[in-house]
C-alpha cells in the first residue's frame, strides 16, 4: 500500500517536471542566499574581531558557506534530472542514481533544520566572547603605542559611536579603569599625583568618558569630564541628566545586533529548509510516476506517482532489515574466511 | 544610395529581432536603474536639506526619475514591437507606428544626453548651496531651544561625524560662532563675564570645538578645549598636531560626496546611451522586411547623410511655407 498515490497521465507529468524544475531554480538562488549569508555574517565577525578577544567562533558562518554551496550543487543536479525527465531517452542514463540521490537529500534537509537551529542556539557562546572582548578592549584602549593594540582606541571609539553605547554595561565602566595613556598625563603636576596616589594599583582614573559615548541629540554640547560632580557644571545634574552620554552598555549593544543577524539569518534558513523540503517531494513523485508506467514503451500511458513504496511502518523496518543484513553480511564473511585455513 | 547596407534573409533577420529583443529589456531594466537613482538621489538630498539652507533644487532628481520611467515604457513597447516583428500579420499592424517610434527614440536619446549635461553643471549650484546652508548651521547649531532649528545640533553632529569633517572651511569657523547656548553658561561666572565683554557684539567664544570635530584615530584621548593655548595640555602643539581633531572642511567632504554621486549617475547614463540605444536604433531601421521569406536589405538611412539632412530642411520649409500659403488663401476669401 504505498503512501499519498496520485494518478498521473502524460500531460499532468509534463506538468509536475515543469513546476519541479522551476523549483529547483529557485532552490539554486536560494543557495546562494544561504552562502552570501554566511559570508556576510563572516565579514561581521571578522570586523570586530578585536572586540571579540580574537576567539570568537567561526563555525556557524562556515557551515552557513558549506551548506549553500552544497545547496546549489544539490539543486542545479536536480534540476538537470527534471528536465530530462520528460525526455525518456535522457532520463534512463539517471534512473538508476536517483535512489540514492534522494536519500541524499532527505539527509542534507536534515543537516539543514539543524544549521537552522544552531543559529538560534549560537547566541549564548557569543554573549561570553562579548562580554569577555570588551572588558579587554576598554582595559587597552590607552594602548596606542602597543603593536597588536594601537587599534583598539579607535575601533572601540567608532564601535560606540554606531551602536550608541558607552562602556561594557553602562558608562561608569569608564570610570574604574584608566584610558588615558601616561604618555599624557603630566607627572610633575600636583593633581595628577594626587589621583595616582589616591588608589592602590597607581592608576589615574577620573569620573570622565570618551568622546565617542557623547549623544549628538543632547540639547546642550557634550559634558565629558568631572560627570559626577555638579559643582563643576552649569545647571547640571547627574542624577536626571538622560541625553547627556549614550546610557546603553556595549556588550547589550553588540549582542542585540549579533542576536538580530542570528534570528534574521536562521529563520530564513528554516524558509529554505522548507523549499528543499518540497523538491525533494516534487523529485519523488517525477520519479515515482515515470517508474510506475503501465506500459514502459508507451510514454502516453498512465502511471502513479506515491511518496512512498509502502507505508512508513513498512518502510522503516524494511531499512532496519537492510541494515541488519549488512552487518550480518559483514559478519558472514568474516566466519567463512576462517574455515578456509583449516581445509588446508 | 541607402547608408550602411546589410544584406538578410530569414535566419539572420530572426536573429535580429531576437537580439534586438534582448536588448530593449536590457534596455528597461537600465530604465529602471536610472529610476531608482533618481529616487536615491532625491532621498540624500532630503536627508540633509537642513544643512543646505532650504532651497536646493530638485530638478535633477526630478528629471531623473521622469526620464528613468520614460525609459521604461518606451523600451518595453519596442521590445513588444520586437516580438511582433518576426510575426508578419502583427508587423503589418505596427508598421505605421515603426516611423514615429524612432522618431520619439532619437528625440529620448537627446533629453537623456540633456539629463547628463545637467548632473555635470548642477554641481556649481549644490556647492553655492552648501556652502550657505552650513554656514547657517554653524549659527544655529546653540538654538536646541528655538522650534524649527532646534535638530541643528544633531544634524551638524552627525554630519561631521559621518563625512569626518570640522566646521565649513576647518576648526576655526567654531572659533568665531558661539555654539553653547546661554541657557548654560553661568553669568554670575567671572570668567564667563570677561569673555561676553571681550567683544563687541557679547558672545560667548572660545577656542574649542564640538565633540563630533573629534578624530577617532588619534592617539591620545580628543582634546576639544583650549586648542590653541598649548600649556593648558601635557605635550601638546597645536601647530604640530594632525590627528586631534578632523582637518577637512564640512564643505568639501558634503560637496565631493554628491558631486560623485551626479558624476557617476551622469557617466552611467551616458554609457547607456553610447552603448545601447545606438545599437538598437541601427538594429531597428534594419528590421524592416517587405517578404518574409525571401533575402532583404536592411539599412541605417534610406538615403546617405547628406540627402537626408536636405531632405528634412525641405520638409520643414514646405511646412512653413504650407502655413504661409494657406493664410494667404484665406485672406482672400475673407476680405470678398
Amino acid at each position: 500500500m504505498a503512501l499519498m498515490v496520485v494518478k498521473f497521465d502524460l500531460k499532468k507529468r509534463v506538468k509536475l517536471a515543469q513546476t519541479v524544475w522551476f523549483m529547483y531554480w529557485f532552490a539554486v538562488l536560494a543557495g546562494i542566499l544561504v552562502l552570501s549569508l554566511g559570508l556576510f555574517f563572516k565579514i561581521e565577525l571578522r570586523k570586530r574581531s578585536e572586540l571579540m578577544d580574537n576567539n570568537e567562533s567561526h563555525f556557524l558562518p562556515n557551515v552557513l558557506i558549506i551548506m549553500g554551496l552544497v545547496a546549489c550543487a544539490i539543486n542545479a543536479f536536480g534540476g538537470k534530472v527534471c528536465y530530462d525527465s520528460l525526455d525518456p531517452t535522457k532520463f534512463v542514463k539517471w534512473k538508476p542514481m536517483l535512489k540514492t540521490f534522494l536519500v541524499l537529500c532527505v539527509v542534507f534537509n536534515a543537516l539543514l533544520f539543524a544549521t537552522a537551529l544552531l543559529c538560534f542556539v549560537m547566541r549564548i557562546p557569543l554573549q561570553f566572547t562579548l562580554a569577555e572582548g570588551l572588558k579587554n578592549g576598554m582595559k587597552y584602549y590607552k594602548d596606542t603605542d602597543t603593536p597588536g593594540r594601537c587599534y583598539m582606541k579607535r575601533t572601540l571609539d567608532l564601535m560606540q559611536m554606531e551602536f550608541r553605547c558607552c562602556g561594557n554595561d553602562n558608562y561608569r565602566d569608564w570610570f574604574e579603569i584608566q584610558w588615558v595613556s601616561n604618555r599624557y598625563l603630566d607627572f610633575s603636576a600636583k593633581e595628577v599625583k594626587d589621583r595616582i596616589g589616591s588608589n592602590v594599583d597607581g592608576q589615574y582614573l577620573m569620573d570622565g568618558v570618551p568622546f565617542s559615548c557623547c549623544n549628538p541629540t543632547s540639547p546642550r554640547p557634550c559634558i565629558q569630564q568631572q560627570m559626577t560632580n555638579n559643582s563643576a557644571h552649569y545647571s547640571y545634574d547627574h542624577h536626571t541628566e538622560e541625553l547627556n552620554v549614550w546610557k546603553r552598555g556595549c556588550s547589550d549593544a553588540l549582542l542585540s545586533y549579533y542576536g538580530g543577524i542570528m534570528n534574521t539569518i536562521g529563520a530564513l534558513v528554516l524558509l529554505v529548509t522548507m523549499l528543499e523540503v518540497a523538491v525533494t517531494v516534487g523529485l519523488q513523485y517525477v520519479h515515482s510516476s515515470l517508474s510506475t508506467l503501465a506500459n514502459p514503451e508507451d510514454m502516453e500511458s498512465e502511471s502513479e506517482g506515491y511518496l512512498l513504496e509502502k507505508t512508513v511502518k513498512e518502510t522503516f523496518t524494511d531499512i532496519m532489515t537492510k541494515m541488519k543484513a549488512m552487518g550480518k553480511g559483514a559478519k558472514v564473511e568474516e566466519g567463512a574466511a576462517e574455515p578456509v585455513a583449516t581445509v588446508s | 544610395m541607402p547608408f550602411l547596407t546589410v544584406k538578410f534573409n530569414l535566419q539572420k533577420r530572426v536573429k535580429l529581432a531576437q537580439g534586438l529583443w534582448l536588448i530593449y529589456w536590457l534596455s528597461v531594466i537600465l530604465g529602471i536603474m536610472i529610476f531608482s537613482l533618481g529616487i536615491f538621489f532625491k532621498i540624500e538630498l532630503r536627508k540633509r536639506s537642513e544643512v543646505m539652507d532650504n532651497i536646493e533644487s530638485h530638478l535633477v532628481p526630478n528629471l531623473l526619475i521622469l526620464v528613468g520611467m520614460l525609459a521604461c515604457g518606451l523600451n518595453a513597447f519596442g521590445g513588444k514591437m520586437c516580438h511582433d516583428c518576426l510575426d508578419p500579420m502583427k508587423f503589418s499592424k505596427m508598421k505605421s507606428m515603426l516611423k514615429p517610434f524612432m522618431l520619439l527614440s532619437c528625440g529620448f536619446n537627446i533629453l537623456l544626453l540633456l539629463v547628463v549635461l545637467l548632473c555635470f553643471l548642477m554641481q556649481f549650484s549644490i556647492y553655492l548651496t552648501l556652502a550657505e546652508g552650513l554656514k547657517n548651521s554653524i549659527r544655529f547649531y546653540k538654538d536646541t531651544d528655538t522650534p524649527g532649528r532646534c535638530f541643528m545640533k544633531r544634524t551638524l553632529d552627525m554630519t561631521q561625524i559621518e563625512f569626518r569633517c570640522c566646521g565649513n572651511n576647518n576648526f576655526r569657523d567654531w572659533f568665531e560662532v558661539q555654539w553653547i547656548s546661554n541657557r548654560y553658561l553661568d553669568m554670575n561666572n567671572d570668567v564667563v563675564k570677561d569673555r561676553v565683554l571681550s567683544n563687541v557684539e557679547g558672545k560667548y567664544l572660545m577656542d574649542s570645538v564640538p565633540f563630533s570635530c573629534c578624530n577617532p584615530g588619534s592617539p591620545r584621548p580628543c582634546i576639544q578645549h583650549h586648542l590653541t593655548n598649548n600649556s593648558v595640555h601635557y605635550d601638546y602643539d597645536h601647530r604640530t598636531e594632525e590627528l586631534n581633531i578632523w582637518n577637512r572642511g564640512c564643505r568639501e567632504a558634503v560637496f565631493s560626496y554628491y558631486s560623485s554621486i551626479m558624476t557617476s549617475i551622469g557617466v552611467l547614463i551616458s554609457a547607456d546611451v553610447a552603448g545601447l540605444k545606438y545599437l538598437s536604433t541601427t538594429l531597428e531601421t534594419m528590421a524592416d522586411p517587405e517578404n518574409p521569406e525571401c533575402e532583404s536589405e536592411g539599412w541605417l538611412l534610406e538615403k546617405g547623410v547628406k540627402e537626408t539632412f536636405t531632405d528634412m530642411l525641405a520638409k520643414l520649409k514646405t511646412l512653413g511655407r504650407g502655413n504661409q500659403v494657406q493664410e494667404g488663401e484665406n485672406t482672400p476669401e475673407v476680405a470678398t
